[in-house]
């Protein structure tokens, strides 16, 4: 499962990051790394780009880019 | 002549050389241009930094008597730069920029309620090792969702960093903030400490290796960590070719296979989780009523509709707000123009400062209202957060058309004026799309192309009704269509050719909703009619000066005393109103007599024949030629040419359209030809207004003439595509 295939309300860790292009990069700084914690709040119009809750901060992805986050649910307040 | 022995050169100046320089740095969106506007006032002014479009706001900080200079470095993340304006950031935090000393204190601005992106920032920072303050602005938004930030544990976490916590819109905080800049200020040692010790100790291993180096120990940490970084080329000067093998080796110990950029994320987000728990709490939130409309009001179809209603209000006030103030300027600049001509004896000089000076100024500032009134949405939209979920919303449908959902507010701006449009296009992070939205903003129906829209439809359109919809109507709404088409066409195309690339990644921090700051609007809003009237004003102005040379000159005795003998001989003929009328007509015929052998009207009959296969004779080809500076003059010159006076009524000059022929006496203004005009005014790029700013903010002459060039030709096609297949 991807930061891209939820549903809205979602809360789940990254586990793994699939690509090591620059770009993915450019995520990692503002925080999208393993072990980050993230609710997904939903998607803008015709589904595209998704809006994260991170820490208390709302980021937006596009899915092409949110597809490279392979995450696992995470334990209720766990 | 001064007397070199009697200067004297007061002794504290001499020891007060070195000034103070304090630069305020932070993530996007968190308040650090309020802070500086509450920690300078007036004091500042705005600069462009050496080489490159990144505005540098400088401000004067007095602290216990002593000025300093305070300078707003554009928001980032990281030092690790991914635009031209977070390269400027990290290249003055590490000393780099000619003209800006390296700051000895480091100002933070971070947004409490973002603390998991601003303690990246914070980590890089602390190890800097300069003096350094935080000030932690948006508590006020932080209390609302009951987020606690312990300053103490903060500042101990960071390596015993004063920090503090503001309220920049009301100014809660900030004396504080004064005291604990004030006493960075005076202390020189700053013990750093490293985040990422291996790294650390991997650049004081290289600096070792090197001889007598100017680079710090960041600098060299950065070089190993960004492959794009300033001091890869430094250490390459000094290591020679050993550098590129050293930088590798010490990057596979460090990292492994891994980007060692990515290796830098997860150490300090590993860092930054362990460290959140505890420097700030956050006891369970019970919704509010305005958080919970907040996140209603996000949702796909409330969100649409929002927007629509925000845009609807921009454009009515654009164009409803603006114009009784437009109508002022225009009252105001003209009968000041004919006060002047009545008072001046006639002449060039009077001819000059009437219709060259004045006419230039006036047009240059009738659209002013518009503008500021567009800024001030724009500025309002970007302080309140708005313009982050205005992208969110429209990306998928600008993604479609090449570009993304940064470019929807510059390419909206665009139909009220194309100046402030391209200036907006500052909040697109990727090159090429920014370029790509600055090519396609001129194409939107701005104002100034209505007044040549309104004469031509009103006088050769028929009023005829086609259902629900006037024809006149549906002509205006083709052309506004037809700017559209032309703009994202154009996008399309660049984005396919010349600004061909991978799609960027697509990252948009969305800030929470906030009131806006009435002090950081009215600045901001300062400031860009300030570089409007600087940059615009002056290419117009000086245009209009050339222009009206060009009409005035050469000067034709002959049909000056032409034009004596012609009212000699009227005054004798007729008297009262219909003297006036003679009179009157005289002037404008010998108006458009001068016009006609002047170096314009030999110009526009110099191109005629490259403009006949439009169906254009040569008073229109002049007409656009003079139109070239600023689009609108182009009806005040066609009444020149067609001798109904320059400040003709709309009317007036429609008739005398409607009857001109050519020398055979065929009608000049054919349905077919006037629909290719219109179709030239929707494309072609004819306001020298939108060349500079498009100038200024791709820093170069390159794409200026290219949009020029690209838009001339492209009316001209066109138009005669119109024109042929409309008279075949």
């Amino acid at each position: 499962m991807t930061l891209a295939d939820l549903k809205k309300g979602d809360r789940v860790r990254i586990e793994a990051i699939h690509t090591a292009e620059a770009s993915v990069q450019r995520l990692m700084i503002m925080g999208f790394v393993e072990g980050a914690e993230l609710t997904f709040v939903g998607a803008s119009l015709g589904g595209d780009p998704l809006e994260f809750l991170l820490y208390g901060s709302a980021v937006s992805l596009r899915q092409a880019d949110a597809r490279n986050f392979e995450v696992g649910s995470r334990p209720f307040d766990g | 002549m001064a007397k070199l022995s009697t200067i004297r050169v007061p002794v504290e100046r001499v020891t007060m050389a070195r000034k103070v320089t304090i630069a305020l740095v932070g993530n996007p969106n968190s308040g650090k241009s309020t802070v500086f506007n509450r920690l300078t006032g007036l004091r500042q002014k705005t600069a462009n930094f050496p080489g490159v479009t990144v505005e540098k706001r400088i401000g004067k900080l007095t602290l216990d008597g002593v000025v300093m200079d305070l300078v707003d470095l554009p928001g980032t993340y990281s030092l690790s730069a991914n635009s031209a304006d977070e390269r400027i950031a990290v290249d003055v935090l590490l000393g780099r920029v000619a003209g800006t000393p390296a700051p000895n204190v480091i100002l933070a601005v971070i947004d409490a309620t973002r603390l998991y992106q601003g303690l990246y920032l914070l980590q890089q920072l602390a190890e800097l090792g300069r003096p350094m303050v935080i000030a932690l602005t948006m508590t006020d938004a932080a209390i609302r969702k009951n987020i606690r930030v312990d300053t103490a544990a903060l500042s101990r976490r960071l390596g015993n960093i004063p920090a503090c916590t503001i309220v920049a819109t009301t100014g809660s905080g900030m004396t504080r903030l004064r005291e604990l800049v004030g006493q960075a200020v005076s202390n020189h040692s700053a013990q750093a400490r490293s985040f990422w010790p291996e790294l650390r100790h991997a650049a004081e291993t290289l600096r070792g290796e090197l001889q007598d180096t100017a680079l710090s120990l960041v600098e060299i940490e950065r070089a190993l960590i960004d492959a794009d970084s300033n001091a890869i080329q430094m250490l390459q000067d000094s290591l020679g070719d050993l550098a590129g093998q050293r930088i590798s080796i010490l990057r596979q110990t460090l990292c492994g296979d891994q980007p060692p950029l990515a290796v830098e994320a997860r150490q300090r987000y590993e860092w930054i989780r362990q460290t959140l728990p505890i420097v700030q709490t956050q006891s369970s939130v019970t919704a509010r009523w305005g958080s919970k409309l907040g996140s209603w009001l996000n949702q796909p179809y409330p969100a649409t509709a929002l927007f629509l209603v925000v845009m609807a209000t921009v454009f009515q006030a654009v164009f409803a707000w603006a114009t009784p103030a437009m109508d002022l300027i225009n009252t105001g600049t003209s009968s000041f123009g004919a006060w002047l001509e009545a008072g001046l004896p006639p002449g060039m000089f009077t001819s000059l400062l009437v219709d060259g000076v004045i006419a230039g100024v006036g047009s240059v500032i009738i659209f002013l209202p518009q503008i500021i009134i567009l800024f001030l949405f724009i500025i309002v939209m970007e302080d309140t957060g708005y313009l982050a979920r205005a992208a969110f919303l429209v990306d998928r449908a600008m993604r479609s058309v090449g570009l993304s959902g940064q470019s929807v507010i510059p390419l909206l701006s665009g139909f009220a004026c194309a100046v402030p449009a391209i200036m907006a296009t500052r909040v697109i992070p990727n090159r090429r799309d920014r370029i790509a939205t600055i090519i396609a903003a001129p194409f939107m129906t701005c104002s100034a192309r209505l007044p040549v829209y309104a004469l031509l439809i009103a006088a050769f359109v028929p009023s005829r009704s086609l259902g629900f919809m006037n024809l006149q109507g549906l002509v205006m709404f083709g052309l506004y269509m037809l700017g559209i088409v032309g703009g994202v066409g154009t996008a399309l195309l660049l984005k396919r050719s010349a600004l061909r690339g991978p799609t960027p990644t697509f990252i948009l921090a969305l800030p929470d909703f906030h009131l806006p700051n009435l002090r950081t609007v009215l600045m901001k809003l300062l400031d860009r009619a300030r570089i409007f009237l600087r940059r615009a004003g002056t290419v117009i102005f000086t245009v209009a000066v050339v222009v009206w040379a060009l009409a005035y000159f050469p000067r034709s005795d002959l049909i000056e005393t032409e034009r004596l003998n012609a009212q000699t001989q009227a005054a004798a003929t007729y008297d009262g109103d219909a003297l006036e009328q003679a009179a009157a007509q005289i002037d404008n015929e010998a108006a458009a007599a001068h016009l006609s052998q002047s170096w314009l009207g030999r110009a526009g009959q110099a191109v005629e024949p490259l403009f006949v296969p439009l169906g254009w004779d040569w008073r229109i080809s002049a007409a656009v030629i003079a139109g070239f500076p600023a689009r609108e003059v182009v009806v005040a010159v066609l009444g020149t040419i067609y001798a109904v006076g320059a400040a003709a009524d709309e009317a007036s000059l429609a008739d005398r359209l409607r009857v001109a022929t050519w020398p055979d006496g065929q009608l000049v203004f054919t349905l077919p030809m006037v629909l290719g005009l219109l179709v030239f005014y929707a494309w072609c790029l004819q306001c020298a207004a939108t060349i500079a700013v498009i100038k200024r903010e791709t820093n170069g002459w390159g794409w200026p003439i290219f949009a020029w060039s690209y838009m001339t030709g492209l009316g001209y096609l066109g138009a005669l595509l119109v024109f042929q297949i409309g008279s075949a």
